[in-house]
């Protein structure tokens, strides 16, 4: 396996995009703070590969047109992915394995607010039994919430915990659309939403988008002294029926985190739209108690569809960066209660830097 | 005035399922007032049944019946439904293992109150007025002792489901970008507005949020000309569903004067069979009063009566 | 380090038809999925990965189906990743499965690519109306149609170039089982007589709208060496423009010019017309055919229409081109691109049954999307290649 390493990272979140859902507009400026962090312009980009979906838009082919901001005259090696961006990172991932290109950068965008997020997102499921039905997000992730908690696994004051934790967390986050921790009496105190999940339990509806700058050896030590390394990729996909699989479980999740080394690994930025689903995750992967959760304030507080998992990527690699950490973790989640599941590991020291 | 223009637009279409065998006899049982499960090569019955058999993935061939009665295992309020649901007010959705079934079913519970919800609860299926071979056959499940959760009505047919229609209609709020709702403000201005890309200098129309030789925003703004020449066009015969225009008509690229990107509108004015590429075309206005924010103010493109322009004036725009 | 070598070993597709009605969208990809994996004598559980394509979710109106999808394409507790560039989306879909094995990262990958579009109507799920937008396009005859006729001026061709296509892949079609449209005795001349559609675009010079699913299983070169014929990819390639731009050359875009150049110098070929054997090009429309023929450098620019005019594209000719029927006899959309590297593999490995060109030894699959404006490509090979 090739070394390759997270160089540049730039995102975009907010309440309410009041622009095109092309979102070609945000993706101009992301681009250009990535050749910013990186010193090269769009020449020195080897592949791209962005993920987005045709329902956020409401129309076919809507990532057309985003290969504008790149500008593509000369023509690009280019791909789309109709998933988040840390798959659209995998791909690249893949690409300069394969040892076409040398380097890469993969972005995902999505304007949520453009229709009823919740409802749209009904149109995920089993189009014959389920969809017709319309369960909504908040809806599944309630029967998720209660399945944990009737067995015992969490209660409210642990989710509470969680959302009051990346709550305050948020309030470091220039991003963060909902922030202010306050107690988890407080949060306890507020009324029930969706019982058993309070409005603070649920990440709130977010517009955005984000770019990552992936390259490998020396060409990504040209960019960074501390290059976040990408010692493990691993993503998996569980059967989606409600019924038949165990909802406070998520196998996906913790064969991803199985099939690399999480020893050692000191920040982990999960991909959690709900809070009790980062209960799940940290279960899953074997997450031990002094391991730093979510320091950006985590989906729970942003999650701008398609690249919130990607954004996990960014902020854990931004760590390696800084200094604070030398092995980081970023996950990205898809589909209807941690249905897929992709962990990333990263590192500032590239021994072991493989699969 | 807002940044941009935005309005409301519905994507809606009824789709048309084949369900396949499993689903079928399973929606077949639904229209029937019968609830069937699918049992597994592990031995579990699930309801609705799989398609393929999550071990041998085999198609599922065994089916047996199950109670339209059965405990609810896991469930949410939903305070505010949206379109679509099962009903209209306050209820939940729940997971329910039906007896004879080792594994539950999602579907909505009709209550008023969270406070009438308890995992362990026993429910049952109450059925719609007409069944159809759809999971909306149940309208929902009741807490029991309710009904006697037991089809009233007989089917009116045997023949097996074997598709289900599915309406899909979805709102949006549709935002042009900035630069295109200044091309929208222009033509609710009787004007055609593009703009120049800063970096390659070429005029887009409509100015675009990055020109896409540069992936920059275009920005100095150059009123077009209202006249310019067909590069290419075709003759539409075919009719399709949601086609505002009655065929035949003349769909056409029109490089306005001063512009370096064709713009697609409609040539009429002059026999479909005698538009030629290099036809030089004027913009025809619809009346004042029905401008809007829409490239649509301009009814069509209609011949000038100028000579044709030379191939070699407008051959690298094809 | 280079890419580890990769082989196709197992073809799959489904017997396409307008509508597909005995069948779930599961069991569409079940058809293609099973018969690929009996080709490769393995089964679902032999498989490391699964990658599925297809075009925009409005034709079906789910979203993101491959995830309610994956139990029943045994991708349950595997990788999974769904792959969408508009109408080449069955070629990119091939290539990112490739690049699973090329990589080094899984062994046995398997890749699917499905369109059901008798779920809902392509035309509607390709022109939603949008607010301040005119609705002037016709679905995607109405887009390509004024660029065939740049084509047709640009290079002075004579009218009926396009019925030779479309009478030679339709009776093609007749020689493959799995084809949607099998229309005994098309001529030159019925394609002339029939109805001008999106003028300079006939009806029969258009392809239908189908049902159907492709699927291929590729693997390393261990588990290749099991395969009696295994198809080797010898390069692949993808490239991406803009729909429009300035001075944007909408019949021979650089994307595609650029990609097939890349391709050719991957794979090793200096003169592709002598090199290929068979050519699978994705041809909706029948001028497409003399169009990519100079794109992809089989013919000199302007000279396509007379490669096609002299029967060089026939199954017996020089290079014969779509001996499946291609899309003009078969269109599931989202697969169609992966069933013309499914062709083109089925060709190098002998496979290819009643419409197999004798001999294949090196064969081109090629896609296109979006406005000509997406390419993916691959050169497959009886041989490994030699580097």
């Amino acid at each position: 396996m090739r070394d390759v390493a997270v160089v540049g990272f730039a995102q975009r979140q907010m309440p309410e995009f009041d622009g095109s859902p092309t979102c070609v507009e945000l993706l101009v400026p992301l681009f250009a703070e990535c050749y910013e962090q990186t010193g090269w312009t769009r020449r020195d980009v080897g592949f791209w590969c962005s993920g987005s979906s045709d329902y956020l838009a409401g129309r076919s082919f809507s990532f057309v047109q985003a290969v504008d901001a790149i500008g593509v005259i000369p023509p690009v090696n280019e791909s789309h992915v109709e998933m988040d961006l840390a798959w659209a990172m995998y791909e690249a991932w893949l690409k300069i394995q394969t040892g076409e290109v040398d380097t890469a950068l993969v972005y995902a965008f999505g304007k949520s607010s453009a229709g009823v997020l919740r409802r749209t997102l009904a149109l995920q499921l089993e189009p014959y039994t389920m969809t017709p039905l319309w369960p909504d997000t908040v809806s599944l992730a309630g029967l998720q919430a209660r399945a944990g908690i009737d067995a015992g696994l969490w209660d409210e004051t642990a989710m509470a915990e969680v959302a009051n934790r990346s709550l305050t967390d948020a309030e470091k986050n220039e991003w963060s659309i909902r922030k202010g921790g306050s107690s988890v009496a407080e949060l306890l105190a507020r009324p029930v939403y969706a019982d058993p999940l309070r409005k603070h339990d649920c990440s709130p509806v977010t517009d955005g988008a984000a770019a990552l700058v992936l390259a490998a050896g020396d060409r990504a030590r040209e960019v960074r002294d501390r290059p976040a390394w990408i010692t493990g990729i691993s993503h998996y996909i569980d059967p989606m029926g409600m019924g038949t699989r165990d909802l406070t479980r998520s196998p996906s999740a913790q064969r991803a985190g199985a099939a690399l080394d999480l020893g050692g690994v000191e920040v982990a930025e999960l991909h959690a739209p709900f809070s009790h689903q980062e209960l799940i995750l940290r279960r899953e992967l074997g997450l031990a108690d002094d391991v730093t959760i979510n320091p950006s304030g985590g989906a729970l507080t942003s999650n701008p569809m398609f690249s919130g998992g990607g954004i996990r990527v960014g902020e854990a690699a931004s760590r390696i960066w800084s200094g604070e950490a030398g092995k980081v973790l970023g996950h990205a989640t898809s589909g209807p209660a941690l249905q897929q599941n992709l962990v990333c590991t990263m590192a500032a020291d590239v021994e072991g830097a493989a699969n | 005035m807002a940044r941009t223009l935005s309005a409301p637009v519905t994507v809606a279409f009824d789709y048309t399922r084949s369900t396949g065998p499993v689903l079928g006899r399973f929606l077949t049982g639904l229209r029937d007032g019968v609830l069937v499960a699918g049992r597994t090569s592990e031995g579990e019955v699930v309801v609705p049944p799989l398609e393929f058999d999550p071990v041998t993935h085999q198609a599922t061939s065994d089916f047996v019946e199950v109670a339209p009665v059965g405990t609810v295992t896991s469930w949410t309020w939903v305070p505010e439904p949206v379109k679509g649901q099962p009903l209209d007010r306050p209820f939940a959705f729940a997971l329910v293992t039906l007896d004879g079934a080792t594994r539950p079913l999602l579907h909505a519970v009709d209550v008023s109150s969270p406070e009438e919800m308890s995992t362990g609860m026993r429910v049952r299926v109450r059925w719609a007025e007409e069944r159809q071979g759809a999971i909306t056959d149940i309208a929902a499940f009741e807490p029991d002792p309710g009904g006697d959760g037991v089809a009233t009505t007989a089917p009116g047919t045997d023949e097996p489901v074997t598709g289900v229609v599915t309406p899909v209609a979805l709102d949006y709020n549709y935002a042009a970008s900035p630069e295109e709702s200044a091309f929208y403000r222009g033509l609710n201005e009787g004007r055609i507005v593009g703009q120049r890309c800063p970096a390659c200098q070429k005029v887009y129309i409509p100015p675009r949020s990055a020109c896409p030789a540069d992936g920059t925003p275009t920005a100095e703004e150059v009123e077009l000309s209202q006249t310019g020449t067909v590069t290419t066009f075709c003759i539409v015969n075919v009719p399709f569903l949601g086609q505002k225009i009655t065929p035949p008509y003349v769909s056409a690229y029109v490089l306005l004067d001063g512009a370096d990107i064709a713009v697609l509108h409609l040539i009429l004015g002059i026999p479909a069979e005698e538009v030629r590429m290099g036809m030089r075309v004027k913009a025809v206005w619809k009346p004042r009063e029905e401008w809007a924010f829409s490239l649509e103010n301009i009814d069509h493109f209609a011949p000038t009566g100028e000579p044709d322009a030379d191939y070699d004036t407008y051959k690298q725009h094809l | 380090m280079g890419k580890q070598p990769a082989a196709i070993v197992g073809v799959g597709q489904t017997h396409h038809k307008a509508k597909r009605t005995d069948v779930s969208m599961a069991g569409l990809c079940r058809e293609a999925i099973d018969r690929a994996l009996a080709d490769a004598g393995m089964g679902l559980d032999d498989i490391d990965a699964i990658v599925v394509g297809k075009a925009p979710d409005l034709f079906e109106g789910v979203m993101m189906p491959e995830l309610f999808l994956a139990e029943a394409l045994g991708a349950a507790g595997k990788p999974l990743l769904r792959v969408h560039t508009a109408g080449s989306v069955g070629g990119s879909t091939a290539i990112v499965a490739s690049s699973l094995v090329q990589a080094g990262v899984h062994k046995r990958v398997l890749t699917v690519a499905y369109e059901k579009q008798s779920e809902s109507n392509a035309m509607w799920a390709l022109s939603v109306p949008l607010p301040f937008n005119m609705p002037v396009h016709a679905g995607a005859g109405g887009y390509f149609a004024p660029h065939v006729r740049s084509y047709i001026r640009r290079s002075n061709a004579p009218t009926h170039v396009g019925a030779i296509v479309a009478a030679k892949d339709r009776n093609n079609a007749l020689k493959n089982p799995y084809a949607h449209l099998h229309n005994e005795g098309t001529t030159v001349e019925s394609v002339l007589a029939s109805q001008m559609l999106w003028d300079p675009i006939r009806y029969d010079e258009t392809c239908p709208s189908s049902d159907g699913a492709c699927a291929l299983v590729i693997v390393d070169e261990d588990t290749a060496a099991a395969s009696p014929n295994p198809a080797w990819i010898h390069g692949t390639v993808m490239r991406s423009e803009a729909t429009t731009a300035a001075e944007r050359d909408q019949v021979n875009p650089q994307a595609s010019r650029d990609a097939a150049a890349a391709l050719w110098k991957q794979a090793g070929i200096t003169s592709p017309i002598d090199e290929i054997d068979a050519a699978e090009i994705y041809v909706p429309f029948s001028w497409f055919e003399p169009m990519w023929l100079e794109s992809l450098g089989f013919a000199a620019e302007g000279d396509g229409w007379r490669l096609t005019e002299s029967g060089a594209t026939a199954m017996d000719g020089r290079i014969p081109v779509n001996c499946s029927g291609g899309v003009l006899s078969s269109n599931p959309i989202g697969a169609s691109g992966m069933l013309r590297f499914g062709e083109a593999a089925l060709q190098v490995r002998g496979a290819a049954g009643e419409h197999q060109v004798d001999g294949a030894r090196k064969a081109l699959g090629h896609a296109y999307g979006g406005g000509s404006q997406f390419f993916a490509m691959w050169v497959v090979g009886s041989e490994k290649p030699s580097s």
